[in-house]
C-alpha cells in the first residue's frame, strides 16, 4: 500500500516535471571554458579582425575585450532600460576592414511619444569612442511596454542589412499591418537607405523597409553557411517557439496562426496552419525561450559540422539541433544548466562562442 | 437578508470607484480594490519568469503564490525589483540561485506590482506598499 502511494508520488512529481521541462537528452561530452569573465547580460557580440570581441551589455554598454582586458566604448546614444529593452546586437559590415562601421541595435527612446522602440545605428570606434553616428532605422511608435523588441542584425551574402523587430507587446495591431512598424524582419541598404525592390516599396503608406512580416519576437538571425538563406528563431507565447527561413515578403501567421498559447494556458487561436501563411520549419512546445543562434561551419566539433546552435534561456542550456532534409530531426543539450544562454558565434578561430547571463562568454569544447 | 448584503457591497463598490479620497479607498476590504495597473506591470515584465498564477518555473524562477520570502521580506521584495536581485534564496524550503534583473520600473510602478502580487494568488496584504515606501528604499 505504502509502495502505492508512494509510485504514485512518483509518477506526480515525474509528470509535474516533465510538463515544465522539454524532452531534449543531455550530452555530457562537451564542456566549457570561460573566456570573457564577469558579464552581466552579453546580448550580443562579435569578433574584431585582430581577434579581440565587441560585447554589447544589455544594461547600456559596449565592451572591447583585447588581451583580457575590457575596456569601455563611451559616446553611446540614449537607451532605453526598460522590461526587455536596453543595448542588444552588435555586428561588423563585411567590409569593416576597409570601412571600419559597426552596426549594434538598441531602445531608443527618441522621438515623441513616451517609452522607447528598437532602433538600428551604425559608428566607428576612435580612440575608444564612438563616432560617425548614424542612425539608420528607429521603429515607430514609442511605448512604455518591457516585450518584444527583436533586435537582431545580419548582413546577407549581397550586403545587404536585414534586423527583426518584435511585436512590443502589441500582437493585434502590429504584425499583420504593413503600416505599422514592430513584428518584422526588415532590409536596408548597408547606409540605411531603403531599397526599391523591397516587397512593399510600391504598396501605399507600407513601411517600406519591412521584407517579411507576421513574427513575434525574433531573437536570433543567422545566414545558412551553404545556402546562404537567412534564418531565424523566434519566441512564442507558451509554446510555439519557431524557427523560420526568411523569404522576401512573406507572412509567418502570428498571431493568426501559432503553435502556441497564452501564458494563462487560455487559447489564442486554433488554426496552426492557413493559405497564404508560412508553416515553421521547427516549433518548440513547450517553449525552451530561444536567443542567439549559430551553424557549427568549422571542422573544430568532428561530426557536428552543419549543426545548428540554439541558446535556451528558459531551460539554460545550449540546444544543438541536427539538421537533415530542411527538418530539425534530433536536438541534445549542450553545456546543460550553465544558466540562460544568450547569444552565439562562431568565432574565427572556428570554436563556438556563447554569452550567457550572469556568466560571461564562454568556448564550447567538445570532450 | 442576501440581497441587503449585495445592495451594500454594490454600494461600497460604486463608493470605491467615485471616490476622490484615496484613503478613503485603501481602508477598505482587499477584496475590492483595484489592482489592475499592477496587474498590467505583471504581465507585460514579469510573467515570462515567474508565469500567470505567479507558480515559478521549478529550479530555475522561485514562485510568487503563497511565497513565504515576499510575505516575510517586503523589503528585500522591493529592493530586488527596484535594482535586480541575484545569489541564493530559500523559498518556501527551496533554494533558488538565479539573478532577477531591473526592469526600469518607477517607483509608482513597483508599488502597483507589489499589490497586485501581494493580493493575488492565494497572497494577503492590507498594509498596502506606497510610491513613498518604495522611493525610500535603497540599493
Amino acid at each position: 500500500m505504502t509502495i502505492r502511494i508512494l509510485s504514485l508520488y512518483f509518477l506526480l512529481l515525474f509528470t509535474l516535471n516533465s510538463c515544465a521541462q522539454d524532452k531534449n537528452p543531455v550530452n555530457t561530452k562537451n564542456s566549457f571554458e570561460v573566456i570573457v569573465p564577469d558579464l552581466n547580460n552579453p546580448w550580443g557580440f562579435t569578433f574584431l579582425p585582430d581577434n579581440s570581441i565587441l560585447i554589447n551589455e544589455k544594461e547600456g554598454k559596449i565592451i572591447h575585450f583585447k588581451n583580457k582586458v575590457k575596456t569601455e566604448i563611451t559616446g553611446l546614444p540614449d537607451i532605453y532600460v526598460r522590461g526587455q529593452g536596453g543595448l542588444l546586437d552588435i555586428t561588423l559590415h563585411p567590409n569593416y576592414s576597409e570601412n571600419g562601421w559597426i552596426y549594434f541595435s538598441y531602445a531608443s527612446p527618441k522621438g515623441e511619444n513616451k517609452g522607447g522602440n528598437t532602433a538600428i545605428m551604425r559608428a566607428k570606434i576612435k580612440n575608444n569612442t564612438l563616432v560617425n553616428k548614424e542612425l539608420l532605422y528607429k521603429a515607430e511608435p514609442n511605448t512604455t511596454r518591457g516585450q518584444h523588441f527583436g533586435s537582431r542584425i545580419v548582413f546577407d551574402k549581397n550586403g545587404y542589412l536585414f534586423f527583426t523587430i518584435g511585436e512590443r507587446g502589441q500582437r493585434d495591431i502590429n504584425p499583420q499591418d504593413l503600416t505599422r512598424d514592430c513584428g518584422k524582419v526588415y532590409r536596408l541598404n548597408d547606409d540605411g537607405t531603403i531599397p526599391n525592390d523591397n516587397p512593399f516599396y510600391n504598396i501605399k503608406n507600407a513601411k517600406k523597409a519591412i521584407w517579411s512580416y507576421g513574427h513575434r519576437n525574433p531573437q536570433g538571425m543567422e545566414l545558412h553557411p551553404e545556402t546562404k538563406a537567412i534564418w531565424t528563431h523566434e519566441h512564442g507565447p507558451k509554446g510555439g517557439d519557431e524557427i523560420n527561413i526568411i523569404k522576401k515578403g512573406k507572412n509567418y501567421g502570428w498571431p493568426v496562426i501559432t503553435y502556441g498559447k497564452n501564458y494563462s494556458g487560455t487559447t489564442i487561436t486554433n488554426e496552426t496552419a492557413k493559405e497564404g501563411m508560412e508553416q515553421p520549419l521547427h516549433y518548440w512546445t513547450p517553449s525552451i525561450a530561444p536567443s542567439g543562434m549559430a551553424f557549427i561551419s568549422s571542422n573544430k566539433y568532428g561530426d557536428w559540422k552543419g549543426n545548428l546552435l540554439v541558446g535556451s534561456l528558459k531551460f539554460s542550456y545550449l540546444d544543438r539541433c541536427v539538421l537533415k532534409d530542411g527538418k530539425v530531426i534530433k536536438e541534445e543539450r549542450l553545456l546543460d544548466n550553465i544558466g540562460r544562454v544568450r547569444s552565439i558565434e562562431q568565432g574565427p578561430d572556428g570554436f563556438i562562442y556563447v554569452g550567457v547571463e550572469n556568466l560571461g562568454i564562454v568556448k564550447l569544447i567538445r570532450t | 437578508m442576501k440581497k441587503n448584503n449585495f445592495g451594500l457591497l454594490l454600494f461600497l463598490l460604486v463608493f470605491a470607484c467615485n471616490s476622490s479620497d484615496k484613503k478613503t479607498a485603501q481602508n477598505l476590504n482587499s477584496q475590492v480594490q483595484d489592482f489592475s495597473e499592477g496587474k498590467a506591470i505583471y504581465d507585460d515584465f514579469c510573467v515570462n519568469c515567474h508565469m500567470a498564477n505567479g507558480e515559478g518555473v521549478p529550479k530555475a524562477f522561485p514562485p510568487i503564490a503563497k511565497s513565504d520570502y515576499l510575505k516575510n521580506y517586503r523589503k528585500e521584495s522591493i529592493k530586488g525589483l527596484k535594482y535586480g536581485m541575484s545569489g541564493e534564496i530559500t523559498v518556501n524550503g527551496i533554494k533558488y540561485n538565479s539573478v532577477m534583473a531591473s526592469q526600469g520600473l518607477s517607483n509608482k510602478e513597483i508599488a502597483n506590482v507589489m499589490n497586485y502580487i501581494t493580493n493575488s494568488w492565494g497572497n494577503t496584504n492590507t498594509s498596502l506598499i506606497t510610491e513613498e515606501e518604495v522611493s525610500k528604499v535603497e540599493r
